[in-house]
């Protein structure tokens, strides 16, 4: 297994995430490099995911490197049955680096102890998204001068979001104060109130999307799927509560920021747009910092 | 055993004695340890009295002698379970089940998405909680709950 891999954000300890936050914010300064050159890295998508995808090759491009791999698993040998493990030996035999997406949980850690170089998870199913998690912590960073005592409002599908439950990991170094706002099919798995109550985190629940946001620093919104819902009837019910609409913003503190994996469907209102409280388009771009710091720091430049 | 009171199940000659078996366990500890196609004369007490767990099991099983990785399978539904080894009616070892730190091979992990139920992975858990018995996958980071316990 090569410690190099980002697989979970757990892999980062707290100085460790500081560490690559600063460096995103030196290739904020200056993105175009040649670090990469000479290097080939694999981009491996076993699913689509054309956002990801593109931040990973926009950060490698500018960094001076040169990219093989497939886009989704049907242009792969995956449709002749070649397992994961084979085509990961394989490919990184080729290569100095992998990024991976891939829709099994749990393949990530797997492919970074069969590889022979560092592993990047850009996605294992519903497990785990790092690179996701260091574009947000970033942001959060940026926007608010510090990681340290926040209060950090999550709202929507707390129970599926990989983003939500890494962003809480990631969060926990710093002294948070989560307050969890989503309907009772969606609230926050157990195993994350374990972790909380652990580590003592302070955390709050709700199913009211109301004026509790004023006391918010950094609100993350996550979309509410239909297809999470067993009964549609109960998805009927909940699926207009869970969204952000301007005039909610009113009495909500300078610093708050909006923050949003996307894509986004409905759950913020277009009018929040221009709010220069909405944060998220500059997220995204933040993504593609945030990965070249990872990808410097996996291969040690 | 205690020998002043009268047995609740009849003592054996040779072989081992598995008390302190939490009472709802019992036949998932039998199916286990395979005891349900075992040749060797198997007797089982189910909610005896016991102080530690309210209701207990005890299975006593002639002339059979565990491994250590078998009696490592019961840890994980029985934590609390006393192994005795009689010769001659007397019990000549004591083990004590002590739930791992790390569980590799043993347990299916209970997520159908979970790659180690994909494709040919050893699977490896990290014990979380002792009692009940709770454990986190290496690879998919899910939690499989005592309930859910499945042995490979």
């Amino acid at each position: 297994m090569d410690n190099k891999s980002l697989v979970s954000i757990d892999d980062y300890t707290k100085e460790e995430i500081l560490e690559v936050l600063a460096r995103a914010a030196e290739f904020e300064k200056n993105p175009n490099c040649n670090l990469l050159e000479g290097k080939v890295v694999a981009s491996l998508f076993f699913e689509p995911s054309t956002r990801t995808r593109l931040s990973f090759e926009t950060a490698i491009s500018r960094m001076g490197g040169k990219i093989v791999g497939f886009t989704d698993s049907s242009s792969s040998s995956v449709t002749k049955g070649e397992t994961l493990k084979d085509t990961t030996k394989m490919v990184s035999n080729y290569c100095d680096l992998v990024v991976m997406r891939h829709p099994i949980e749990g393949s990530a850690r797997y492919a970074s102890e069969v590889s022979d170089v560092p592993v990047i998870n850009a996605g294992d199913g519903a497990n785990q998204h790092p690179t996701q998690t260091m574009l947000d912590l970033y942001s959060i960073f940026k926007t608010q001068g510090t990681l340290e005592n926040l209060n950090i409002f999550m709202v929507g599908d707390l129970k599926y979001g990989r983003t939500v439950h890494s962003l809480l990991m990631a969060m926990s170094h710093f002294n948070p104060t989560f307050h969890f706002i989503a309907p009772k099919e969606l609230e926050i798995p157990l195993a994350y109130k374990i972790f909380m109550n652990k580590n003592n985190i302070k955390y709050h629940e709700h199913t009211e999307f109301n004026d509790i946001i004023n006391d918010a620093d950094i609100l993350y919104m996550t979309r509410v799927q239909r297809e999470r819902f067993a009964d549609p009837l109960e998805y009927e019910k909940v699926k207009n509560v869970y969204i952000l609409k301007n005039d909610m913003l009113e009495n909500t503190r300078d610093n708050l920021r909006i923050l949003h994996p996307l894509p986004r469907v409905n759950e913020i209102a277009v009018d929040v747009d221009e709010n220069p409280k909405a944060y998220y388009f500059q997220q995204a771009l933040n993504g593609v910092y945030a990965r070249q710091a990872i990808i410097a720091k996996a291969l040690d430049l | 055993m205690n020998a002043k009171k009268e047995l609740q199940v009849s003592a054996i000659e040779n072989g081992t004695v598995i008390d302190h078996i939490p009472a709802e366990y019992l036949f998932q500890v039998i199916n286990i340890l395979g005891l349900d196609n075992c040749n060797n004369s198997v007797t089982f007490g189910n909610n005896l009295e016991s102080k530690l767990l309210g209701k207990k099991a005890i299975i006593k099983i002639a002339d059979k002698f565990f491994e250590d990785d078998e009696i490592n399978k019961i840890s994980l539904i029985a934590p609390h379970a006393k192994l005795n080894i009689i010769r001659n009616y007397q019990v000549v070892e004591k083990k004590i089940v002590e739930s791992p730190d790390k569980v590799i091979g043993i347990a299916k992990c209970m997520n159908p998405k979970c790659i180690t139920n994909v494709e040919a992975v050893t699977t490896r858990f990290k014990v979380i909680e002792k009692t009940p018995i709770t454990l986190k996958c290496h690879y998919c980071e899910k939690i499989t709950d005592h309930k859910h316990i499945e042995i490979i």
